[in-house]
């Protein structure tokens, strides 16, 4: 039952991440693909319709948690403080910059929500490899259950690290290129002409990038969390999930330039989702892995609530996502196609 | 660790009573939208068309700020009440889930294609999509005000060994006799909201002589719905809230109503200032007896004061709290006034041309903002010192490892971020009025 739920969560989150990924990715590119006016607005119609629908993902994916692990909601969220309420600060500022934008015409108000949006749609990308890293190396949970993380200590991973040490400054930066090749990928299945080109010709660098970013995150993990893997020799079914993330990436990368954009933006939604699902495969049953020893950790055991809640949620949640899938859909299908 | 409390619960204060005054705006207006596009629907030729893609316009501004301001809210329950979080998370869990499952999804989804999706879909489908976002954003303040229901008035809960709470019944948690007329007291206060703004903004066209037929259907619309809405938001909605707390919470009901003492025959305070030094009010101005009568339809009824509960029971700002509740009632009765002469003078059909009372509705805009945030504070400071209703002491609740000088940081953060945020909105709200309806196309797409 515990595991259904992680699973639950974990796709909902999963989902967040690719979707608003997307649209971090976009922002991430904006000024480097779209200098004039006209490539701007054609950005801004290309997620316009989606944004909201997929920012909503973080809420509910969040409030699955909080339904189903109150203790991790509680600890993680507590724990994760800062970059949590720096996430918030960024996401209205990324909402507002594409809400507002033309609200005003004027050539200045433009530029300045703008940059607004590359900067805080850049930075978004770079919190969400953070705490993707910070999950992956634990964290000081006490013998309460509880931890609190400053946002550095000494850049080391050690037993009492900071939000920013030299192995999650390495997924946030990793986390920023895989969601800038998604983004080139979304655009070049958005947009033709000169700025599907754009996105096209940046898919094989960027691909580059993020492999040795990979690759150093994979060789560095097992120094950073010896424990990481244990379920994956447990469980070693697992392995489809890193190998799936490899296959493709060379499907993404062997469809950039051959006019197969909508092969390309599968590869990377697929990508963005097997490597968050490999991640997470080593880190279960923990829901947070402690630095402090593994009697602190919080699993899915000893932080869900009890039977009850748990087989009552089931009764309405996979129905209410399903619904929520199948309008979603209906609403990407009627926006599908390049915009002009 | 005292001080952390202080920032924790004036955050928490600060962030939900902001992000507030966006969804009482869109909840109102998504009703009177539906009407809207169904009148746009039924007739022939673009007026309720170009009407309804003007009220849509500021729908989303209103919206997108609901929504930037609105993830904060659900991130603090874990971020800053972790020791609450763990606690009841069994319960509030279940109804802030569903919010996001059943309420915020299709609000948002269907927000997009509404704004976008225009030249995509027929009138039906535009049609169809507003009656989602209605149903959507009503459904949200259901699952929200569910929550809040529940920590005012906890049921269907069930106390695990270990001490946490677990949900006892779905249905139960739904259909918390609390949460029914506190439902139709929003709903009504939102629909009041939408009202009185699309109201000021026909009376300032038609003062200004700009866009005179927007400007008769934005007055019409928001008159008779205005008029009908303050009358529920009194009776029977406010009313029944009301009687509701002298049934669950008289101490809170004691403390916002000014009752020092218990009285038989209790006189219902219009005006006065409380004296905490002396407990009496000072300046009283009261209707005799008439406070028993109100809550328990006697008046000779005996209404218990504060002396009746222990000092520690009590709620921690009292003279604020009594004239929360105070301004709440008195706008609202100003409200019904404002509304009922509006009605009138359109019935006699001489609205249009009675530039004072133009005038008047034009500046009663904040009363409705005003009315709801002191409703607010009278339900959230009442439920004090509690934060589960007889079950959780606030301060039990927070978060045990974020110290006062990170939640002053972010509580500081907030405070800057949402100042600059309210003169944004404020702003850009002018901005689409002095665009007016015509250029439709700007509103269109900025939103």
């Amino acid at each position: 039952m515990e595991t259904i739920w992680y699973a639950l969560v974990l796709f909902v989150l999963t989902a967040y991440v690719v979707l608003d990924g997307y649209d971090f990715g976009v922002g991430i590119l904006s000024p480097f693909v779209a200098r004039q006016e006209r490539e701007r607005r054609l950005l801004r119609e290309a997620i316009g319709p989606v944004w909201t629908g997929n920012e909503v993902w973080v809420i509910a994916g969040s409030a699955l948690l909080f339904l189903a692990f109150p203790k991790a909601f509680a600890s993680g969220f507590s724990g994760f403080y800062l970059a949590l309420m720096i996430m918030l600060w960024l996401l209205m500022g990324r909402g507002l910059a594409f809400e507002l934008r033309e609200h005003v015409d004027h050539a200045l108000w433009r530029t300045f929500w703008d940059t607004i949006f590359f900067l805080a749609n850049l930075l978004l990308a770079f919190v969400v490899g953070l705490v993707v890293g910070n999950l992956l190396r634990g964290v000081p949970l006490n013998a309460s259950g509880y931890f609190f993380l400053p946002l550095w200590s000494d850049f080391s991973p050690g037993p009492l690290p900071g939000l920013l040490d030299w192995f999650t400054l390495l997924t946030g930066v990793m986390f920023v290129v895989l969601l800038a090749l998604h983004g080139a990928s979304f655009l070049a299945m958005k947009t033709r002409g000169e700025l599907q080109a754009k996105a096209d010709a940046l898919a094989k660098p960027v691909t580059f990038v993020l492999e040795l970013l990979l690759v150093a995150v994979v060789m560095a993990l097992p120094s950073v969390q010896p424990a990481f893997g244990a379920h994956y020799a447990g469980a070693p079914i697992g392995y489809v999930w890193p190998l799936a993330a490899v296959v493709v990436l060379v499907i993404g990368y062997v469809s950039a330039g051959r006019q197969r954009p909508f092969v390309g933006f599968v590869a990377s939604s697929l990508l963005v989702g097997s490597l968050l699902v490999a991640a997470a495969w080593g880190i279960f049953p923990n829901l947070l892995i402690a630095t402090t020893g593994q009697a602190n950790s919080l699993t899915t055991l000893n932080a869900a609530t009890d039977r009850t809640g748990l087989e009552s949620g089931l009764w309405w949640v996979p129905p209410g996502l399903l619904l929520v899938i199948f309008y979603q859909v209906y609403i990407h299908r009627l926006f599908a196609g390049p915009v002009r | 660790m005292e001080t952390a409390l202080q920032y924790d619960r004036l955050q928490f204060a600060v962030t939900a009573t902001f992000h507030y005054l966006f969804p009482q705006l869109t909840m109102g207006l998504a009703l009177l939208l539906v009407y809207l596009r169904t009148r746009d629907l039924l007739s022939e030729g673009g007026h309720y068309h170009q009407v309804a893609r003007f009220w849509t316009g500021i729908f989303a501004l209103s919206f997108a700020f609901g929504v930037v301001t609105g993830i904060p809210l659900e991130f603090q329950f874990g971020t800053n009440w972790a020791n609450f979080s763990n606690y009841a998370g069994g319960i509030v869990g279940q109804t802030l889930a569903m919010e996001g499952v059943f309420a915020f999804f299709l609000e948002s989804s269907f927000l997009g294609l509404l704004l976008f999706g225009e030249s995509r879909v027929s009138r039906r489908t535009l049609w169809l999509a507003t009656v989602l976002l209605w149903l959507g954003s009503w459904l949200s303040g259901y699952f929200i005000l569910a929550t809040n229901a529940w920590i005012q008035h906890p049921v269907a809960y069930h106390v695990a060994a270990d001490g946490r709470l677990t949900v006892e019944s779905l249905a139960g948690l739904l259909t918390n006799p609390w949460l029914i007329w506190q439902f139709a007291h929003n709903m009504t206060a939102a629909v009041v909201t939408g009202a009185f703004v699309m109201a000021a903004v026909g009376a300032l066209y038609q003062l200004a002589g700009r866009h005179p037929p927007l400007a008769k259907t934005c007055l019409h619309t928001g008159v008779v719905a205005g008029a009908f809405a303050s009358v529920l938001l009194i009776t029977p909605t406010g009313h029944e809230s009301a009687r509701q707390v002298f049934e669950f919470q008289p101490v809170k009901g004691a403390a916002f109503e000014g009752l020092f003492r218990t009285e038989r025959g209790a006189d219902l305070v219009l005006i006065g200032q409380p004296n905490m030094e002396t407990m009496t009010i000072d300046n009283p101005l009261a209707v005799p007896s008439a406070l028993s009568l109100l809550a328990y339809d006697d008046l000779y009824a005996k209404v218990k004061g504060l002396d009746a509960f222990p000092p520690h029971e009590w709620p921690d700002h009292i003279a604020l709290l009594y004239y929360a509740y105070h301004i709440m009632v008195g706008l609202g009765t100003l409200q019904l006034a404002v509304m009922g002469l509006a009605l009138a003078w359109l019935w006699r059909g001489r609205l249009f041309t009675a530039r004072w009372l133009l005038w008047l509705l034009l500046l009663s805009v904040p009363f409705p903002y005003l009315a709801t945030t002191a409703g607010w504070m009278t339900a959230e400071l009442g439920r004090q010192p509690w934060l589960v209703y007889g079950l959780f002491r606030t301060e039990e609740g927070i978060s045990p490892l974020v110290h006062s000088g990170n939640a002053l940081f972010t509580l500081l953060g907030f405070l800057g971020i949402y100042l600059g945020l309210g003169l944004l909105f404020v702003l850009l709200f002018l901005e689409i009025l002095r665009h007016g309806p015509t250029e439709t196309a700007v509103v269109q797409a900025g939103s």
